[in-house]
């Protein structure tokens, strides 16, 4: 039963619910309508008689034989060789996050029991890295990696993508292991632990709920990014979104839009996983940083 | 913690920090100094029959030793901040002595690549700012007063615009809205205009660019919003109704309080979000109508034959500054309170 003081008039209820109605509509409907007319041809998705053509899929029908065609699809991944992108992200990806968890935490832990002031202009230095853009990052990089010899792969954009999650790790694994008790690591180094044994042996086994949410943020940035790995990535190299990008240029002029919508799609699909299976760790990692101010 | 030990834990954090930050930070301002060799001309004259000519040519090679010699370029000072493609002072001095209005002369100003693209990224981070914070709160409540079991799959799906990739999401809206796609050709058919291209206008370039950013930036508003609601206690609105407080008057005076940090947590976030507006311009081909400060210093790294490494550092270095510029109210306010908690 709700408390008395959270039922509403039956008007405001209404318009509330409408309210949330039309948004829950505009989420999801966009997704819904490209995942759909994937199937379709170029002819139905792209309809401007009339809309309906890419539900059913009258064109579709007329030049493949039948409503749903994987056209798309296989234009993509086999003929674009979507698939080597999709490796590239998968390798990129697992690294920067292993790679960013492994630091950010010795980093957000040490930065949490310090008591110094340096450790504070430490994560206000931190907050403004943050918001570096990351394009303005890039024009550094490109010329000395091109003097270097080491522009275009995969482990150079690791490395530039796990520095670039470093502010955000550390804000996060901080304000974690705040919230786990000092009592517990100290007691243990009264028991004759170091430091490190005490991190080792105390904190680990509890912090996994934090790194788990913090993970899933630099899953993101890493998988989301455009800027990096598009300007660091040789042709051969390239992840699945500046791949995307790529499809833009090349598939217009020859009129395979529909590969870019299947990559999308493709792309999009293990997001959905993710948010199915993590929605209670990113809703309190979303949280995290502001409710405790 | 000793010194010691804290360095020693901080220590890979802060190397890589140091090395792809605050580096390239630096090396992005020592470009700026510099700006491309021109290329080595070579004037020979050939004589013919009917006299002699002058030919130039670009000797290639040559060229090619200077670039490797000193692959920086030559020295410019601070020209390439001046120039025409940046700050443009000559251009602006100019445009105030000619502009006949204060119309003209913003008209003017906003034909100089940089100020176009801050005038965009100014314009989309304090539009898109406020409206993600009232939008995000509206459904906030919403979705509060929902019965529990549904509230699970809404959450789920208003995770979806954000959590998505920012270039992939303005693709699929991009092809919703194109002239041929769902939206574009239901609007067409609305106002009987089949010439109607949200594209082709600059004002609803920019409309199409601001809904896709609260389209975008809603649901991390909601959710923090959403989880303050959760902490706001029920005794406390309980009480206020015993005093006869109204609806309204309960939210104005006990849970706006509540929500008020998180609202300074959000536009901070916001703010730094966008004000590096960038995929959504490449997602929706809009860069004729509406580039960003990020975008053009992608398209000068992008540059077909020529990268513009001293043009792009000189756009950096002032969108560094923009940076700072807005970051700076909330690092004295950081700095205050935390002079006040130890103190």
């Amino acid at each position: 039963m709700t408390p008395r003081s959270q039922r509403k008039s039956p008007l405001l209820a209404l318009l509330s619910f409408g309210f949330v109605a039309l948004w829950v509509l505009i989420a999801s409907v966009p997704f819904l309508w490209t995942l759909w007319g994937s199937f379709k041809v170029q002819g139905d998705f792209f309809s401007k008689a009339d809309w309906t053509n890419a539900l059913y899929g009258v064109r579709t029908l007329v030049e493949t034989g039948g409503t749903f065609t994987g056209n798309g699809y296989e234009g993509a991944w086999i003929e674009q060789e979507f698939w080597r992108a999709t490796l590239n992200t998968a390798i990129v990806v697992f690294f920067t996050v292993t790679i960013s968890l492994t630091l950010g935490t010795l980093g957000g832990y040490a930065l949490a029991r310090s008591g110094y002031r340096y450790a504070f202009w430490l994560l206000m230095i931190a907050l403004v890295f943050r918001a570096m853009p990351h394009i303005t990052l890039v024009s550094g990089y490109l010329l000395p990696f091109f003097q270097w010899n080491i522009w275009g792969h995969l482990s150079t954009t690791i490395i530039v993508l796990v520095a670039i999650n470093q502010p955000f790790t550390l804000w996060m694994l901080h304000s974690f292991f705040l919230n786990i008790p000092k009592d517990m690591d100290e007691s243990a180094m009264v028991d004759g632990c170091t430091r490190f044994q005490a991190f080792r042996h105390v904190i680990i086994p509890v912090m996994w709920p934090g790194v788990i949410t913090t993970g899933l943020f630099s899953f993101l940035l890493a998988y989301n990014d455009f800027a990096v790995t598009a300007m660091l990535l040789s042709q051969d190299n390239q992840t699945m979104v500046p791949k995307i990008a790529s499809f833009l240029g090349t598939t217009q002029v020859e009129g395979n839009v529909m590969y870019a919508v299947a990559a999308v799609v493709s792309a999009t699909a293990p997001l959905f996983v993710l948010v199915m299976v993590f929605q209670r760790q990113i809703v309190s990692g979303l949280t995290a940083g502001a409710v405790k101010g | 913690m000793p010194h010691k030990t804290f360095l020693w834990f901080i220590l890979p954090s802060l190397a890589a920090m140091v090395l792809f930050i605050a580096l390239p930070i630096f090396s992005v301002f020592v470009q700026s100094l510099y700006v491309e060799h021109d290329q080595v001309l070579i004037t020979t004259e050939n004589c013919g029959p009917f006299g002699c000519k002058q030919e130039t040519t670009v000797d290639v090679e040559a060229t090619q030793i200077l670039k490797d010699q000193a692959p920086l370029g030559k020295f410019n000072g601070f020209q390439t901040y001046s120039n025409r493609s940046h700050l443009a002072f000559a251009e602006l001095t100019q445009a105030w002595s000619t502009a006949t209005n204060a119309r003209d002369f913003f008209g003017q100003i906003l034909n100089l690549p940089f100020y176009k693209a801050l005038a965009f990224t100014l314009t989309y981070t304090f539009v898109v700012t406020p409206f993600v914070i009232v939008i995000g709160l509206g459904i906030a409540l919403g979705v509060n007063a929902l019965p529990a079991k549904i509230k699970g799959p809404t959450i789920f799906v208003s995770l979806l615009p954000m959590i998505v990739t920012p270039l992939i999401g303005s693709l699929i809206l991009f092809w919703m809205i194109d002239a041929q796609g769902i939206l574009g050709a239901t609007l067409q058919r609305l106002f009987n205009d089949n010439a109607l291209s949200l594209k082709a206008s600059p004002s609803l370039t920019w409309v199409m660019l601001f809904v896709y950013g609260v389209w975008h930036s809603a649901p991390f508003s909601f959710i923090v919003f959403y989880a303050g609601l959760q902490s706001v206690p029920s005794e406390t609105l309980e009480a206020a109704m015993i005093d006869g407080a109204s609806r309204w008057q309960r939210v104005r005076y006990v849970v706006i309080p509540y929500l008020t940090p998180l609202v300074t947590f959000i536009t901070l976030m916001q703010l730094m979000d966008n004000f590096r507006v960038f995929e959504p311009i490449v997602g929706f081909s809009a860069s004729a109508n509406a580039t960003s400060l990020s975008w053009i210093i992608f398209n000068d790294l992008r540059g077909q034959d020529s990268q513009l490494f001293g043009s792009a550092a000189a756009t950096s270095m002032l969108t560094i500054l923009g940076v700072a510029i807005l970051l700076t109210p909330v690092l004295i306010r950081t700095w205050r309170e935390f002079n006040s908690k130890t103190v």
